[in-house]
């Protein structure tokens, strides 16, 4: 049997082991809990609450500012003590609601659908669309824009991404083999939307417990299919998934609709499984906390809007000083300023560091050893791009294709000469559509 | 970048991703090394101690020069990815065994300092290093770079013995019992040490196999003896085009990084090399075919860039040109 991979891609060390077989623990919410505006892919959404405001949990505090958006929702019952710019995980400071939590835990009555096998298409899309559901994977893209392309019928493949190809991160796994009824049972829910597609639900081989698992408990379905990945980053890139899976190649330019295809990750079929069965908005999540610097790496499911430091305190707080925090994966996380920073819907792991290996490595010549080339899942010439951007040459850049890469770190973790090659192409690629938005 | 409106400890802050692979420029030059123990032994084995004293020779003085060189033009200093000794084990290994022990150092010298640290160090000489200073002695001083008799050896190298219509051993010459160089001589050990090579994911068979392969089809052509097995067995164990194809063909700098771009670049190695061997006067070839591909280099790279994920060739033109 051939191989469902791509070509390209890196086989970093994957350090699940140490919180792979961690239940998911529940946290409780502290105090203050804070709710950027932006926590997606798109317009920020509107605040609908006053300063001063009792607000129960699962009450929409901000509404979607536009088709491409999102509602935000309060994750716990309390007063809106301030709306203000806050810090968050990148560094920028985003307009956030804050909330005083009172420890009360009320809740509002959800909708739920009566039976979503029986309602409406538009029915299961506005439930998505009102619990303010994004790709949960790291990206954020609004998932009922993903629900809503041009043809419907032209769908004919729903992919769970399960592929959880960033080493460290164990919440996804811990999302199968915990809730695989409600993974399955969001397929289901997106197949009841697309007549003529078949769900196929990619997970890497490093988890062949998963695999078994929900191969066993679909194997009546005729729609779904359970297929095992080969295990190599970025496996779980929508890009490449799409190819590995379905033979289908798109470019950076088009969309999976375009080949026929929509991704969506564990997290998130959960998510809209909530939605239309039990009417829950998208107000908690699981987060990963793991590295060689936490006392005892663990998975939690957290109300969105806690704080960093709270998550990690919860899990007993470090074992040695961190040299660097990174919230999300190791390959294409973001290394934080301070735990200070509110936790958001697509904080997918917590992750800390005793050394950093990037400050450590010492950057020498390139040697065109040409290891980018080849692990490059884009195809493209990171050695060459990043001579482009080093220059400023923007036409030379986009010619190589450098508007092609997926940022996924590959270049950079591969080259024995250590040089920052991802960073000089995302910064270029920052300049570029700075450029193109201007024109 | 401290945050500065809290007083908590501050955190590297870097862009992604945030590990790193283990290999270095210098292990990788490690492994190089490891690879050419094999031919290295067995030359000293065939040729003697004398072997040793070239080695010496040609090493020490491409250590210095990298090493003089960054000092007095107050660089930062290279010559710690080993880079310099394996120019000058290749160059050493490149020499016949008799050779005045200035002429590898001088080799060296010319390597090091003209070919690479004056182009800009590691990364941008544009010639192979090691054969760059061969070509240059072998054109300086033909005789002493051509003499290939020893005490046990009196007779002319097998290629040569080839060229002029004689009869060879071919398998005295793959176990490597024969004039030439102090390390092409064995095509055993020298494909130990790439096998060596290849599974430790330093060089792959792109560029070797191309250039073995198109060598084989362009003598069984043009060879004048057809498809004759024991003559293509000697014209492949012959010479340098083992240690060529293997060590100096795949060096990293000096070759085309795009995977179309290294399998033309060994198919032309494999012609330039027969083109010299069938019709130059010498009975060598593998050194003048490198250098030259070296030279057309950033040609094939112009031409076989990748074409990026999810399009096609004709695609990404178009796309390019609407812009």
């Amino acid at each position: 049997m051939p191989r469902f991979t791509f070509s390209g891609g890196v086989h970093p060390f994957e350090g699940k082991e140490m919180s792979k077989d961690k239940p998911i623990t529940s946290l409780d919410a502290g105090q203050i809990l804070v709710y950027p505006v932006s926590q997606h892919i798109g317009a920020p959404a509107k605040p609908i609450v006053q300063v001063g405001e009792r607000v129960l949990r699962g009450q929409m505090i901000a509404e979607a500012g536009g088709f491409v958006s999102a509602p935000v929702f309060s994750s716990v019952s309390g007063t809106v003590k301030a709306i203000e710019p806050r810090r968050t995980v990148t560094g920028d400071s985003i307009n956030s609601i804050v909330i005083e939590n009172d420890f009360l835990m009320e809740e509002v009555r959800y909708n739920a659908l009566m039976d979503w096998n029986l309602a409406s298409k538009t029915e299961i899309l506005d439930a998505v669309k009102n619990a303010g559901i994004v790709g949960m994977g790291g990206a954020g893209f609004p998932t009922h824009v993903k629900l809503s392309p041009k043809d419907p019928d032209n769908i004919t493949y729903i992919i769970a991404n399960c592929a959880e190809c960033e080493p460290y991160l164990t919440s996804d796994y811990r999302r199968m083999i915990e809730e695989p009824e409600k993974l399955i049972g969001g397929m289901k829910i997106l197949l009841r939307l697309f007549d003529n597609a078949h769900g196929i639900i990619a997970i890497e081989e490093n988890k062949p417990d998963c695999i078994a698992l929900l191969k066993k408990m679909t194997h009546e379905d005729k729609r779904i299919t359970v297929k095992g990945v080969y295990t190599k980053y970025p496996q779980g890139a929508e890009r490449m998934l799409i190819s590995a899976t379905t033979g289908r190649k798109i470019n950076s330019t088009m969309l999976p609709a375009d080949v026929g295809c929509i991704v969506d990750n564990v997290d998130t079929l959960v998510a809209i499984y909530n939605a239309v069965v039990y009417g829950m908005p998208l107000m908690e999540r699981i987060v990963t906390v793991t590295g060689d610097a936490v006392a005892d790496p663990r998975n939690f499911k957290i109300p969105i809007g806690v704080s960093y430091r709270e998550i990690l305190e919860a899990d007993g707080g470090f074992k040695v000083k961190p040299e660097k925090i990174i919230c999300g994966g190791p390959m294409m996380g973001f290394a934080m300023f301070g735990l200070d920073v509110p936790s958001t819907k697509t904080s997918t792991a917590l992750l800390a560091f005793a050394k950093d290996e990037v400050a450590e490595a010492e950057t020498t010549a390139c040697i065109k050893c040409g290891r980018c080339v080849q692990v490059c899942p884009g195809r493209v010439m990171p050695n060459a791009l990043a001579e482009c951007a080093e220059h400023f040459d923007s036409e030379g850049f986009v010619a190589l294709g450098g508007m092609e890469c997926c940022e996924c770190g590959c270049c950079s973790f591969i080259c024995p000469a250590k040089r920052p090659l991802t960073q000089s192409i995302k910064s270029m690629r920052k300049i570029e559509l700075a450029n193109r938005k201007k024109k | 970048m401290a945050d500065t409106n809290t007083n908590e400890i501050s955190y590297k802050v870097s862009s992604n991703p945030h590990v790193r692979s283990k290999a270095t420029t210098g292990s990788i030059m490690f492994f190089v090394i490891i690879a050419l123990i094999p031919a290295t032994g067995f030359g000293i084995y065939n040729f003697g101690f004398r072997a040793v004293l070239v080695i010496i020779a040609a090493v020490v003085p491409a250590v210095l020069t990298e090493l003089l060189f960054n000092i007095v033009m107050k660089k930062k200093q290279t010559v710690f990815d080993l880079s310099a000794v394996v120019t000058g084990l290749l160059l050493a290994l490149n020499m016949p065994v008799s050779i005045p022990l200035w002429m590898p150092a001088l080799g060296s010298v010319f390597a090091i300092l003209v070919v690479k640290m004056l182009f800009g160090g590691i990364g941008q000489n544009f010639m192979n290093p090691a054969l760059a200073a061969r070509c240059f002695l072998l054109i300086s001083f033909p005789a002493a770079m051509t003499d290939f008799t020893t005490d046990v050896y009196t007779g002319a190298t097998p290629l040569a013995a080839l060229k002029a219509g004689e009869a060879v051993d071919v398998s005295s010459m793959i176990i490597g019992r024969t004039a030439g160089t102090i390390g092409e001589t064995s095509l055993i050990a020298i494909v130990i040490g790439a096998c060596f090579l290849i599974f430790m994911g330093v060089i792959d068979l792109k560029i070797p196999g191309c250039y073995i392969l198109s060598f084989t089809v362009f003598i069984a052509v043009f060879g004048g003896r057809g498809v004759d097995p024991a003559y293509l067995a000697a014209q492949l164990a012959g010479g340098g085009l083992m240690l060529g194809a293997f060590f100096m063909a795949t060096d990293y700098v000096t070759r085309p990084i795009t995977k179309w771009g290294q399998i033309i670049y060994g198919i032309f190695l494999g012609v330039m090399t027969g083109i010299f061997r069938v019709f130059g006067p010498s009975a060598e070839g593998v050194s003048y075919a490198i250098i030259i591909g070296n030279l057309i280099v950033p040609l094939i790279e112009k031409i076989t860039k990748p074409v990026p994920f999810g399009y096609r060739r004709a695609d990404f033109k178009k796309q390019k040109g609407g812009k």
